[in-house]
């Protein structure tokens, strides 16, 4: 059965109106595969976030289409997960309450929902934490339990926007191996933005690169690395290769959204402080 | 005195290091406590001294009765028959116009907070009624209400009604968006986002409104019994200067002070119970 196929032909989206216009993506066609795990990555402000909106239902493109599973998208529903770049947990709820939430929404009943989520928070780690409010845990755990509070609905579509960029780089790590042994479970399509190109290259299937706004298709190509993937993979030459081919293509376009004036001494400079500082946890 | 402290300050200061954290802690709540004491003391203490030798330097003392003349008025009081009529009265009206306003202030709040439609047809009336003050509402008050009672209730609860509202609308317009956003993606109708979202989110606010509120409330009860009442501790206040029992009038302001007190108290107790989440927070 084939679940979890989205779809994007000539997807365009614009905020604002008039003069104040700002079109985030433009005629972008993009499909992904069921079960597939797909990064965007690109400069900052080229409409990734834009993207997940558009796809979560929060923001009906202007023009184009968009399907999942040959359905249109109108509006958010449970059958597409968010983790947003914040945990944006409800901090009035415990930990428990928070992963509940949405299995209350579907009628599960009680026990099962108690069950559901004893399991799910087995899995991420934090069943000692089911009673405690998200302002008593760290941000990676906070992150934890946004992960859990999405999973644990099993949703067709996992749509993730820089989950774990707020993270520093030992937890990130840590948070990035979670993620690939239950999607290896679950097995639902996932779709991640990051701007760090080793993320977008150690978690892919696929990678692909959004030009500087508004937001187009630069590239799109296949990681070919074996899974499960250790963090050994991180130092394979193939890596580094693929990681090398990521960063030329994002530094073409980070360069670009600075403007054209920019002389090659100036430029590098510029990337090494721009773009390289952006992308500091990701050199650690 | 001065000395006084100044040698229990040295005596805890040496003593302190060997203390637990837990005793050290106890000490500090009793030293707290000792000044509070000590401040109500001095403060009545002058008061005594101004009107036994009836000072006149601004404030003219001469009338002004002393506080044992007060204390014998107090214990007067405390064994007269009608205090308890004066008493149940004041607080029955606050009660009911508090609780008048607060049903009709929050929903309302909540509505305006998240509909720019309904903010447009009701918040402007609201905002050209509010800094209308409650005494100036008596005489029309009289006019609408066929008993005294209800209107004295009405202006109680006007007092109120402002302070929960914008309480209230504050509450839910600082809402972080994308918790209404990861509500949703986890399947929450408009409904279930009102109950589990919005209205939690902007509690905190919401009690801010209601401790206020119930401050206004104490003191437009004190100013509608003074105009029409028979009983209760305003008209009490009133009539005692009416029939020149000075001493009373002082009774019947640091009763009017001390129940004032008391409900805002209990108001702030019932919020910091109502929002569980807050305390774990700072606690941390």
């Amino acid at each position: 059965m084939s679940r979890g196929a989205i779809e994007l032909r000539d997807v365009n989206l614009t905020f604002g109106t008039g003069r104040n216009a700002v079109t985030a993506l433009q005629n972008l066609s993009l499909s992904l595969r069921p079960g597939e795990f797909l990064s965007i990555l690109g400069p900052s402000g080229c409409g990734k976030s834009s993207l997940i909106s558009t796809i979560a239902g929060f923001q009906p493109p202007q023009a184009g289409e968009l399907r999942v599973d040959g359905e249109p998208v109108r509006g958010p529903g449970s059958d597409r997960g968010v983790v947003f770049q914040q945990p944006a947990l409800f901090p009035w709820k415990t930990v428990r309450e928070n992963v509940e939430f949405g299995l209350k929404f579907r009628g599960v009943p009680k026990g099962e929902r108690r069950q559901a989520v004893d399991d799910i928070l087995h899995k991420v780690g934090l069943s000692e934490f089911a009673r405690h409010y998200p302002g008593q845990l760290s941000g990676g755990m906070q992150q934890r339990v946004g992960l859990a509070r999405v999973l644990v609905n099993r949703p067709r579509v996992m749509l993730m926007d820089e989950p774990f960029s707020a993270l520093d780089a030992q937890t990130r790590l840590m948070m990035q191996e979670l993620l690939l042994e239950v999607w290896a479970e679950y097995r639902m399509t996932v779709l991640f933005v990051t701007h760090d190109v080793d993320e977008a290259v150690y978690l892919g299937s696929r990678v692909a690169v959004l030009t500087r706004r508004p937001g187009r298709l630069k590239a799109l190509f296949d990681v070919d690395l074996p899974r499960p993937r250790g963090v050994d993979v991180l130092v394979s030459p193939e890596f580094m290769k693929l990681k090398r081919n990521c960063l030329a293509l994002v530094r073409e376009e980070t360069l670009g959204a600075l403007g054209r004036d920019f002389k090659p001494v100036q430029a590098a400079r510029v990337y090494r402080e721009v773009f390289l500082a952006e992308n500091a946890d990701a050199a650690v | 005195m001065n000395a006084g402290t100044l040698a229990l300050g040295e005596v805890e200061a040496s003593a302190a290091p060997e203390l637990p954290s837990r005793a050290r802690w106890g000490l500090g709540i009793l030293r707290r406590l000792a000044v509070r004491a000590l401040s109500v003391a001095v403060f009545v203490g002058l008061w005594q001294a101004a009107s036994a030798t009836r000072t006149h330097f601004i404030i003219n003392f001469a009338h002004v009765p002393a506080p044992t003349e007060v204390a014998q008025a107090a214990v007067e009081f405390l064994e007269s028959p009608k205090t308890p009529r004066h008493l149940l009265d004041s607080v029955r009206r606050v009660l009911v116009g508090f609780g008048l306003a607060a049903l009709t202030a929050i929903p309302l709040g909540l509505i305006i907070g998240r509909s720019r439609l309904m903010e447009d047809v009701l918040l402007t009336p609201l905002e050209i009624l509010r800094p209308i003050p409650g005494v100036a509402w008596i005489p029309l008050a009289i006019l609408m209400f066929p008993a005294a009672e209800q209107s004295m209730i009405f202006i109680c609860c006007l007092g109120a009604l402002f302070p929960i509202l914008l309480g209230t609308i504050h509450g839910v317009e600082a809402l972080d968006r994308r918790l209404v956003h990861a509500a949703q993606t986890l399947g929450a109708n408009t409904w279930a986002i009102f109950r589990e979202v919005v209205l939690p989110g902007a509690l905190p606010s919401i009690m801010t409104g209601l401790v206020i509120g119930m401050g206004t409330c104490w003191f437009l009860v004190v100013t509608a019994e003074m105009i029409s009442g028979r009983f209760g501790i305003g008209y009490f206040t009133w009539e005692s200067y009416t029939m020149q029992k000075y001493p009373d009038i002082i009774v019947g302001m640091l009763v009017i002070g001390l129940l004032g007190m008391l409900s805002s108290a209990v108001v702030r107790w019932l919020g910091s119970r109502l929002t569980p989440w807050l305390r774990h927070t700072s606690s941390r």
